[in-house]
């Protein structure tokens, strides 16, 4: 079972409180993951990665375990911790603003 | 009784504003959406109940929204907008070959016959349609590829097509504008267009009376007079008689002729709408006067309008589509401004009372008529 935290709007729009789990076949990647997150819930589609490219969009990051994963390959590994459920893969809103 | 609703699109979300016909009380629902940026919200024309809603965020790109019951509910619907094929490049800021990028929706236009059929005008500047009620988009490409689309160039409010009009009098005549492209015309049904920008002047174009380039702010039209258009403009505001084949400037006596909002009286296809706005920098009305002007006589001769609005102290815009008209006995006309007031006139401008005075910043004011 994977976890992952959205951010508070993106909560509302997959009508959804607190972290979601997600049932994820094979290896356990940043694609992987959130394929299983837009199937699950297809509102998400387009708000986390662009339609088309599957590229992040430029103001969300990707934390997990204390690290930065934004800049990973969508191929790489997760931590194992986050592949077990014991930690959740943090969807991350970039503070901006001034 | 008749109703009126007003659907208000802001910077931080939408809000339903809901009267009787006497338009005096009014009951203010939302935000929806809360902290998202609502560029329009449009209700079908065939079922009033359907409304649409274009929710954008920077961080989360575009939401397309749908309601039922009239803005008291609603479901996301579809936000893939693809362009056709490959999308190719316009014009950058520097003059280089920019590649087309989707960025937001700013205009929902609901068909006059088909409460599922929709049109989008989007950044960067293309015309999508919906035949499902919003969940998937198809570009009609003619539009960018009739020729000029190259030589297209964003305005500082980036390369947006914001308005869509729909012909009452033949479905496949559409109307749409650009910013700065100009403004275009299909009579097919959006498969092939022309720019209609004959008698345009631009002094801020190497061209000034060039064939596209000028930038079109806003179009209105009365319905029982399809080949009539008024224009607002960067600068000028025009009119048509041949459903834009040429265009005659009507700016008359107005003290700038500058602005954003143009709207025609529901009654009165002769009765026109502007808010002029002091530029090219400070975006606000002159003098710190907010003030509509009216013209009776299809432009030229225009009366300022002010009994009810701020007569100074008044540093605000009224964007394109944050102007809008009922369809009531005594015309009722509404606008929104940046500084998050609405105003609202049941008398056809004569005098006008804040509905709201502190949403945040208005990006556009739709009103239903409910029977």
């Amino acid at each position: 079972m994977i976890r992952v935290e959205l951010p508070a709007h993106l909560r509302t729009l997959a009508g959804v409180k607190g972290e979601v789990t997600l049932d994820v076949a094979g290896q356990v990647t940043l694609k992987s993951v959130l394929d299983a997150l837009e199937a699950k819930y297809p509102t998400l589609e387009g708000t986390i990665r662009e339609h088309g490219t599957l590229k992040r969009r430029a103001f969300l990051r990707f934390f997990a375990c204390e690290e930065d994963l934004s800049h990973e390959s969508p191929d790489a590994l997760l931590p194992e911790a986050v592949a077990n459920g014991k930690e959740p893969l943090l969807i991350v809103g970039a503070v901006a603003g001034g | 009784m008749s109703q009126v609703r007003l659907l208000v699109g802001t910077r931080k979300g939408a809000f339903v504003l809901t009267s009787d016909g006497k338009r005096e009380k009014w009951d203010v629902s939302g935000p929806h959406f809360a902290g998202w940026e609502i560029y329009h919200v449009k209700g079908s024309p065939v079922d009033p109940n359907r409304v649409y809603a274009s929710q954008s965020s920077g961080w989360f790109g575009q939401v397309i929204q749908r309601s039922n019951d009239g803005g008291k509910t609603w479901e996301a619907a579809g936000n893939k907008f693809a362009y056709d094929g490959v999308p190719g490049t316009h014009q950058w800021y520097d003059g280089t070959p920019h590649p087309w990028e989707f960025k937001r929706v700013w205009h929902l236009e609901p068909s006059l016959t088909n409460a599922d059929e929709v049109y989008a005008g989007v950044e960067d500047a293309a015309l999508f349609r919906s035949g499902d009620g919003g969940q998937n988009w198809e570009e009609l490409s003619g539009l960018r590829g009739h020729g000029s689309g190259p030589h297209w160039a964003p305005g500082a409010g980036g390369m947006c097509l914001h308005t869509v009009i729909l012909d009452p009098s033949d479905p496949k005549r559409i109307f749409i504008a650009i910013s700065s492209a100009g403004a275009f015309r299909t009579d097919d049904g959006g498969k092939t267009w022309k720019p209609i920008n004959k008698g345009l002047k631009s002094e801020h174009i190497p061209d000034p009376d060039a064939e596209v380039g000028h930038c079109v702010h806003h179009i209105a039209m009365h319905p029982s007079r399809p080949e009539t258009l008024f224009m607002q403009k960067h600068w000028d505001v025009m009119r048509s008689d041949n459903a834009g084949d040429s265009w005659q400037e009507v700016s008359g006596n107005l003290p700038t002729d500058f602005g954003f909002a143009i709207d025609v009286h529901a009654h009165e296809p002769e009765t026109v709408f502007v808010v002029p706005i002091k530029s090219d920098s400070e975006h606000y009305p002159l003098d710190g006067q907010l003030r509509v002007y009216r013209s009776k006589s299809g432009g030229n001769e225009w009366e300022a309008l002010t009994k009810g609005l701020p007569q100074k102290d008044c540093y605000v815009n009224v964007l394109r589509d944050a102007m809008s008209v009922d369809s009531l006995d005594a015309c009722g006309v509404y606008f929104g401004t940046t500084g998050g007031q609405v105003y609202g006139s049941s008398d056809a401008g004569d005098s006008w009372t804040p509905i709201v005075r502190d949403l945040p910043a208005v990006l556009s004011v739709e009103v239903q008529t409910l029977a």
